[in-house]
């Protein structure tokens, strides 16, 4: 049975004319420890799709389901990590991991709290800024204490809502490498949003395209056959690397523009002259007398 | 900790330029700041006795000539002249009643320290005669004689603060565990937001009026002092609703990031209650703290002046009921003081809520 099942899912937002179609007939199924990459535009409802499944929406069609039953809200076993970190700016690192670890083990004793919390931040290589406040840390530093935050439940799954978009292209490739290491250690069901191409190919088994919005539905899967560990030094030289990223890259610039070719309308531009301002004369005008123009 | 203090207060930045003149660092710039800072509020300040000077002088000229012009009509030039002499003389009995000058209200400033020291000598005299007397009583379980006699102006200016203190804090434990309640849910607070709109804008006087029919009743078999009660209940009522709608408001819009982790995370009413919310509002609520003490302050005056409940309300109307040369002097030093404690109360607060703000 399939870990994740999505099954003719659609979801809108709105009501009456305003009323927008996110996401159309959506099926997917993700396999126990698989990682799968869904690569998108922006505002093709790549978020949507991840708040059906970490249960902070709920399908408005179709259904969601974790291990054969219906998702009724978030849980612990299925953790998130969001695409501005949100971390709370008046904790610590270590406070902000420990809200993780007090919902997840509430009796545990404070010793062994304190051990984990120190475990995790390891684990994302932040234990010199463990006593640090959020806004003291970097745009990479935060993302990798949110990494941290959704480890610390112990989840079985790992969502990802575009968590390295926000980073530069270095320390996004650090930290693919590092997520990749943490996924490999116990082989949890991750699922990564993306809008890169690349790191989709980097990081997962199987990417999925999904095509853009309204109405979004999902492409074909495109399977990843590259050994791992994947150093991206060394398969941007790959063949099967290159012909991947193109086919990828090629199926969504076509539905891109067949999409965007249905969009184009014809605006008739009102025929307008500018109005020319008339020469000031300072003084009384005398009677008849006409504004002259340029 | 120090230096925070420094920083937040404005001090710093107050001082700076001083500081760096004395130390020799780009002089020019520096004494440019300095202009800037102290020489144009200072040029600001003089313009502004200036001219209240000149408007006191015009107004008590005038009031001055409509005195002689009256003593003519009523008895001829021999008393216009007796009291255009008695005016010049300075003579108490027939200065005209009119805007004081700067120089009235120092003078009167100084004669309030030195009724004030009057006044505590008198009193610390008093509490050594009472002291034995006093040990005794408190030994048989009677309570202490206390000082009666006419409150100083030092004496009005602590009383006020003690009732604005005690109104602001009733406010702000009516105000905030409410407007979080109203905050958390939609359904309150669209079913409350009527009232609070309604009872947001009514005048002090009114609560005034209100508090006193409830508190006499409440009262009416008890001895505290209950002029005192109803001053600082009804500044707290009226100076609440600033809170109140801060308090609700930074509650229902914690920003969205936050509450989807709080969702994620499964946390429990308390934890999200004590961990995201609050600190996410904090701010906002002390704004509306902010607000509220300054409101409370304001209304504190008019309401100390009609319950008749002692402080610099019930000094500035006394002094206005009581119409000596100096009244008038007396009520513009009480302006002064007002505003001044005022701006100070509002400074501190602006402190509190700076170190109460978090950055992103």
């Amino acid at each position: 049975m399939a870990y994740l099942e999505l099954k003719n899912v659609s979801k809108s937002y709105g009501t009456g004319k305003d009323r927008v179609e996110v996401l159309k007939d959506i099926n997917l199924t993700i396999e126990e420890g698989e990682f799968v990459a869904i690569v998108g535009f922006t505002g093709s409802g790549k978020t949507t799709l991840i708040n059906l499944i970490n249960g902070l929406e709920f399908p408005d069609e179709g259904e969601v389901l974790l291990q054969g039953k219906p998702i009724t809200g978030p849980g612990p076993d299925r953790g998130v990590v969001f695409q501005n970190y949100s971390l709370l700016p008046w904790l610590t690192v270590a406070q902000n991991i420990k809200l993780a670890i007090d919902e997840v083990y509430p009796s545990a004793p404070k010793k062994e709290k304190q051990e984990m919390i120190e475990k995790y931040v390891g684990m994302v290589h932040l234990s010199h800024a463990i006593d640090k406040l959020p806004s003291e840390l970097s745009g990479g530093m935060r993302q990798r204490v949110s990494v941290a935050r959704a480890l610390a439940m112990n989840p079985k799954m790992l969502l990802m809502d575009e968590p390295l978009s926000a980073l530069d292209a270095l320390t996004r490739g650090t930290l693919q490498e590092e997520i990749v290491n943490i996924w490999g250690e116990d082989r949890k069901t991750c699922l990564l949003i993306t809008n890169d191409v690349d790191e989709g190919i980097v990081m997962a088994d199987r990417i999925i395209p999904l095509n853009p919005g309204p109405k979004a539905t999902l492409g074909p899967n495109f399977k990843v056959d590259l050994a791992r560990p994947r150093v991206i030094a060394e398969i941007n030289k790959n063949d099967v690397y290159k012909h991947l990223r193109n086919e990828i890259l090629e199926y969504l610039i076509d539905v891109g523009a067949s999409r965007s070719g249905q969009k184009t309308a014809q605006y008739e531009l009102p025929d307008l002259k500018p109005v020319m301002p008339g020469r000031i004369k300072w003084g009384f005008r005398k009677k008849k007398e006409k504004l002259q123009y340029f | 900790m120090k230096e925070r203090i420094l920083q937040l207060t404005g001090i710093q930045a107050f001082l700076a330029p001083w500081i760096s003149v004395i130390k020799g660092e780009e002089v020019q710039k520096n004494v440019q700041a300095l202009l800037k800072s102290y020489i144009y509020p200072l040029l600001s300040i003089l313009l502004f006795i200036g001219i209240w000077h000149a408007g006191a002088t015009y107004l008590f000229n005038k009031e001055a000539t409509a005195k002689i012009e009256k003593a003519r009509t009523e008895r001829g030039e021999a008393g216009a002249l007796e009291m255009q002499n008695c005016i010049i003389s300075g003579d108490v009995s027939c200065q005209p009643n009119t805007l004081p000058s700067p120089a009235k209200v120092w003078d009167a400033y100084l004669s309030l320290l030195a009724d004030h020291k009057i006044i505590s000598a008198k009193k610390d005299a008093f509490e050594l005669k009472v002291a034995k007397t006093n040990e005794k009583r408190i030994a048989k379980g009677q309570d202490p004689i206390t000082y009666t006699g006419r409150p100083s102006f030092v004496d009005q200016i602590k009383t006020s603060l003690k009732t604005v203190f005690a109104g602001f804090l009733l406010a702000a434990f009516i105000a905030i565990p409410i407007g979080i309640i109203i905050g958390l849910s939609t359904t309150l607070r669209t079913s409350f937001n009527w009232l609070i709109q309604i009872l947001k804008p009514v005048s002090p006087v009114v609560w005034l009026l209100l508090v006193f029919m409830i508190v006499k009743t409440v009262m009416s078999d008890s001895d505290m002092d209950k002029s005192f009660m109803i001053s600082f209940i009804s500044v707290g009522l009226c100076s609440m609703w600033a809170t109140l709608v801060n308090t609700s408001m930074g509650v229902s819009t914690v920003d969205k990031d936050f509450v989807n982790v709080a969702k994620v995370l499964k946390l429990s009413i308390g934890q999200n209650i004590f961990k995201v919310v609050l600190p996410s509002s904090l701010p906002m609520i002390f704004t509306g703290l902010r607000i509220t003490l300054s409101v409370a302050w304001m209304v504190l005056i008019a309401i100390e002046l009609l319950a008749q409940s002692p402080g610099l309300g019930s000094f500035v109307w006394e002094e206005f009921q009581n119409g000596a040369s100096d009244s008038n002097a007396k009520i513009i030093v009480a302006m002064f003081v007002i505003g001044m404690i005022g701006f100070m109360l509002d400074r501190i607060m602006m402190v509190v809520q700076k170190m109460m703000s978090f950055n992103k």
